[in-house]
């Protein structure tokens, strides 16, 4: 569960036609305005290490130009580095030759696009099968491969449709059949809700959540919405001007931002939803027997009710039902008061 | 010294004439070591001109009306069209025209054929390389500028008068717009979808044939549109050297004042031409709706 699938070293990608001889002066300091202005050369990743969970959520958040979108890219390489690694099971994909390389995609990896990026000459079921076709996959094979993504997203009798007589999120829903028909261990996801109403783009959080409970792939979730990001991720990693500021958990990232721009990001997220009782409880406290009990990873919200009504607090039981803290209004009080400063 | 400014320092009289002479003379020896190996070299373009010509002239006159309303209504799916079409060929047969008409669709049809068997690659060619591109470019100007009469002569030198060097003057005017219109289609290929494709791990010959080509295949086929077009305009200049068909009255036409004669087969060729635009257009766009996927 927790071998690391991804390793990013030391990753740095400028973009220009000089963009080597600059790198020297990017690792002395140099920022992302700055390089622009004097060199007239885009600062796209600067110094990114970053390892991925197998089987987790990474998501990498940040504004727009902050090198997101950059950084997914470079997983499977559809943007060359300027200098760095990046390991896909202890193997660098940035040595991987041609051929190499095109195995690599076809097997390892499903990406799936911010504006769908269907092909609107295909209809639902050959746009899915599209990677299996590609590979040569015999084809009732990959018929019925692709068959049984469309009806697990959902969309079964719409495989005849063209892509233009869909509704964006159903349009998506494809997209996202089609990454994982090739059946990859990694999904690329480059803001693949952002185009989406929000209604839809709940419904499909959730089908993704949903889906990853039994697929178990390792996925990258590029987004600049917060909620979405701490909704779907195991882990958050933050950009900004092409630097990776911090990584970590939803509770690490509210509770202890590495930066004022973390801070600032964070700002307005209803704390008492996202975090979990686990993290802002009292471990010194001793078991009551007559006070009601709360789990650990439940969220704040839900435990809100029987906490204000408690006068000295809740017991906290792990999933075990094994006491692990003690919790009162006050932990609530004080939380909400620190992200008021 | 006042003349220098009023005359252009021009090129003395004896010396160019010289050139001109010298260019000609070495052009012609060319055309009379390589005329014949060049004729024989377009033999087969000829043998399936002379094919297409002898198969139409030779289909009993109802069958050919069937076919041809049978593939108007393919391409079209306008009954309108098709009586346009029956009306117009009613014409072109009542008028006596019927023979020159098969031969103009003959060398129309060849002549298409050619500029897309030479027109499709150059085109995927340029899409793929700026250099090819800017290499090309200037070539489709000239051919797209330089008056038809112009290259006939050196055609005429080098291959005499008759079809084949009809034909390749119709290529020539003809081939650029399908060319410029196939490298401007891959070109607006949607980069997303070009994208995806990579990232799937797309060959460049399966981005090629999977993405690019299907997803330009409405403006390649306006190219296709265009190129009919113009094969259909260079018909009359054709005939000057030798092409058989509806340009062959006109020439005669113009030259002994018979104002009937031209304008019966001038109106036979603008009927041709708005047959083949209409029914190639209304194709064109039944692709791009079938892509749209609005014919449901």
């Amino acid at each position: 569960m927790s071998e690391v699938k991804i390793k990013i070293e030391n990753l740095y990608k400028i973009f220009g036609p000089r963009a080597k001889e600059y790198t020297n002066k990017v690792k002395s300091g140099i920022d992302k305005d700055e390089l622009l202005a004097k060199y007239n050369h885009v600062l796209g990743l600067d110094n990114i290490n970053l390892d991925i969970k197998e089987q987790s959520i990474q998501v990498v958040m940040g504004l727009s130009g902050s090198g997101k979108s950059t950084l997914i890219r470079h997983i499977n390489r559809l943007i060359e580095p300027t200098e760095g690694t990046v390991l896909v099971d202890g193997e660098d994909i940035t040595k991987l030759n041609k051929a190499d390389l095109l195995e690599f995609r076809r097997n390892k990896t499903g990406m799936v696009f911010q504006r769908f990026a269907l092909f609107p000459h295909h209809n639902i079921l050959d746009n899915v099968q599209f990677g299996l076709s590609i590979k040569n996959l015999d084809k009732s094979e990959s018929k019925d491969k692709a068959m049984y993504w469309i009806e697990k997203v959902g969309l079964t009798g719409f495989e005849n449709k063209f892509p233009n007589q869909l509704s964006g999120g159903m349009q998506q829903r494809v997209g996202l059949a089609r990454a994982l028909a090739i059946d990859p261990d990694i999904l690329l996801m480059d803001e693949a809700f952002s185009a989406l109403d929000p209604l839809i783009r709940t419904d499909m959080q959730d089908q993704l959540l949903d889906l990853q409970k039994n697929l178990k792939k390792t996925i990258i979730f590029i987004t600049h919405d917060l909620d979405e990001a701490l909704k779907l991720g195991d882990r958050i990693a933050i950009l900004n001007g092409g630097k990776l500021v911090q990584d970590g958990n939803a509770e690490e990232i509210l509770l202890n931002p590495a930066d004022e721009y973390v801070s600032n990001f964070v700002k307005d997220v209803n704390r008492i939803k996202v975090l979990k009782i686990g993290s802002i409880m009292n471990i010194d406290g001793n078991m009551n027997e007559s006070n009601p009990s709360v789990m650990v990873d439940e969220s704040i919200e839900n435990c809100l009710p029987t906490m204000l009504e408690s006068e000295s607090g809740l017991n906290v039981l792990d999933n075990d039902k094994n006491f692990v803290g003690v919790i009162s209004k006050n932990n609530v009080a004080e939380i909400l008061r620190r992200s008021k400063d | 010294m006042s003349n220098f400014f009023t005359t252009f320092p021009e090129m003395p009289n004896k010396q160019f004439r010289e050139m001109k002479k010298g260019i000609d003379a070495s052009y012609k020896d060319f055309a009379r070591e390589w005329g014949d190996v060049i004729d024989a070299m377009f033999d087969p373009l000829l043998k399936m001109l002379v094919f297409f010509e002898k198969t139409l002239i030779a289909t009993p006159w109802p069958i050919f009306m069937i076919v041809l309303v049978a593939l108007t209504y393919w391409g079209s799916r306008n009954i309108k069209l098709c009586v346009g079409t029956v009306l117009a060929f009613v014409f072109i047969g009542y008028f006596r025209m019927w023979e020159e008409t098969m031969s103009t669709i003959a060398i129309i049809l060849t002549s298409v054929i050619m500029s897309v068997a030479i027109g499709l690659p150059t085109g995927i060619a340029m899409s793929r390389s700026d250099r090819t591109q800017k290499i090309v470019t200037p070539i489709l100007d000239i051919m797209q500028t330089m008056p038809p009469f112009v290259y006939l002569i050196p055609i005429v030198m080098l291959m005499g008068i008759g079809k084949i060097p009809g034909l390749i003057s119709v290529v020539i005017y003809a081939i650029p717009p399908l060319i410029r219109l196939t490298n401007l289609g891959i070109r607006e290929v949607d980069q997303e979808a070009l994208e995806a494709a990579d990232a799937f791990g797309a060959t460049k010959k399966q981005k090629l044939f999977e993405v690019q080509l299907p997803l330009a295949l409405p403006t390649i086929f306006a190219g296709i549109n265009q190129t009919i077009m113009m094969a259909l305009a260079m018909v009359v200049i054709a005939s000057m050297i030798g092409v058989k068909g509806l340009g062959q009255p006109v020439l005669k036409a113009i030259t002994n004042q018979y104002f009937t004669m031209g304008l019966l087969n001038g109106l036979a060729i603008v009927a041709l031409a708005i047959i083949f635009d209409r029914v190639s257009q209304s194709y064109g766009k039944r692709m791009q709706q079938h892509r749209a996927g609005a014919n449901e």
